[in-house]
């Protein structure tokens, strides 16, 4: 077995146009940076994204949204974007906007192999419409189907060559669910190890589920809201 | 003189009990961590996954790595947890999140809450507000008791799409403190040097006063 991979280059290099990826995140927080770099140097177009959020103008997501690659975003909250907003406006970009915690379900169920789930979100709103309603207990639910992505690209703070992989701080948030939903998940990493280095019962996404894995570069890590305390 | 936003925060901190998980939306909810009463011990619920939400960092120890809901920088606290986004509305659909705090554009007078979307202006996004107030147990509302155009919040129906339905129990604002009954909003506390009469003219859903209504205290 082989899921070590030289960089971010390889481990894009088949993602074809018009592919559905899931991008772990949450905000500018725990991005695949070097994927997104790859994926902008390659060019393909015509994507759907399901992720958090869309980036800012020159990092994360917006990156591919400037070079005009993303036909449709599916996020829970798309602000702090003015290309995001030219587009949407002017017709190129489609968003399907998804409460927070339906996304991170919808992701979930798809990683423990489930095809839909019943959600409370929603419910009696425009989030609600077309979608099946069925009552247990006296309050009604909704009918929200797993994502069906082709891949899905995260990144871990450690990972080993068998595709184990931790994260670190709130950079967590929904790349673990992403990473069990992908059909092929691809894991960036700020540390990769040997097998056996990392302790077994710290594993936050066992290696069954990652297909490819590399030790990232370069990274910037930018903070979208920097906030602090005086001594 | 109607409260200030941190007054606000500050009354509904009084609604904070020992041993409460709270979540705080953003805006005045944020506030609401500045004024926790003394002896009362609350873990804070940030929804992208932190339980124990500590202060923000002092200046040069941010970690990129270690954000709130609002993207900000904020710290751990000893004893906190770390958890990825679907055991975080897992824990908030499960009704294990005591109290949550957040903002409104509009509240209607059966509990009905709208703060997503204003039609024709450009849509950001619901976020985690549209699961947090489905499933939350207990949910007070922060906000101004009117418009910047001087129009009430407090309606008979929401005009604006909305977030959630039936779901709020309470409403603190500028002007006073109201529970959601099945008789509409129950106006219980009013802000110093505020008029029951300026209270009723400025809600537009229907509106009882507490037999035992009194001042505001904060």
């Amino acid at each position: 077995m082989n899921k070590v991979v030289a960089g971010a280059d390889e481990a894009v290099k088949d993602i074809p146009s018009g592919s559905t990826i899931m991008f772990g995140g949450f905000g500018l927080c725990g991005i695949p940076e070097n994927c997104i770099s790859a994926i902008v140097k390659k060019g393909i177009n015509n994507l759907t994204c399901i992720s958090n959020n869309a980036g800012v103008d020159d990092f994360g997501i917006g990156l591919m949204l400037q070079g005009k690659q993303v036909k449709k975003m599916i996020s829970s909250y798309v602000g702090e974007n003015a290309i995001f907003e030219q587009q949407l406006l002017s017709g190129e970009l489609e968003v399907d906007l998804v409460p927070q915690g339906t996304l991170a379900t919808r992701c979930m169920a798809a990683g423990y192999g489930m095809p839909a789930v019943w959600l409370l979100a929603g419910i009696g709103t425009e989030v609600a419409e077309g979608k099946e309603v069925r009552n247990f207990k006296g309050k009604n639910y909704l009918l929200e189907e797993a994502f069906d992505s082709d891949f899905a690209i995260v990144k871990a703070w450690k990972g080993d060559t068998q595709g184990n992989l931790i994260f670190k701080g709130t950079a967590r948030n929904f790349s673990p669910l992403m990473a069990m939903a992908g059909k092929i998940t691809i894991a960036e990493v700020e540390h990769l190890v040997p097998a056996g280095e990392l302790d077994p019962n710290a594993i936050h996404v066992p290696g069954i589920y990652v297909k490819r894995i590399f030790q990232g570069v370069n990274y910037e890590k930018r903070i979208e809201n920097r906030t602090t305390r005086k001594k | 003189m109607a409260l200030t936003k941190e007054q606000i925060a500050k009354r509904i901190a009084q609604e904070l009990q020992d041993g409460f998980y709270v979540n705080l939306g953003i805006g005045i909810p944020t506030l609401v961590a500045n004024y926790i009463p003394e002896g009362v011990d609350v873990v804070l619920q940030s929804e992208n996954g932190l339980l124990g939400m500590g202060p923000f960092p002092y200046e040069g120890e941010e970690d990129a790595d270690m954000i709130n809901a609002g993207k900000q920088t904020v710290t751990t606290l000893p004893g906190s947890a770390i958890f990825d986004s679907a055991m975080s509305f897992g824990m908030i659909r499960a009704g294990k999140v005591d109290l949550t705090v957040l903002g409104a554009m509009e509240v209607a007078d059966n509990g009905d809450i709208a703060n997503w979307k204003i039609p024709k202006k450009l849509v950001k996004g619901m976020g985690g507000a549209m699961d947090l107030v489905a499933a939350a147990k207990n949910i007070i509302v922060a906000m101004q008791h009117t418009n910047p155009k001087g129009e009430s919040k407090l309606l008979p129906q929401c005009t604006l799409p909305l977030t959630g339905v039936g779901c709020i129990k309470k409403v603190v604002t500028d002007l006073g403190v109201f529970d959601i009954t099945p008789d509409g909003f129950k106006c219980l506390e009013y802000a110093p040097g505020v008029t029951i009469d300026e209270i009723k003219a400025k809600t537009l859903g229907r509106l009882t006063i507490a037999d035992n209504v009194k001042e505001i205290v904060v």
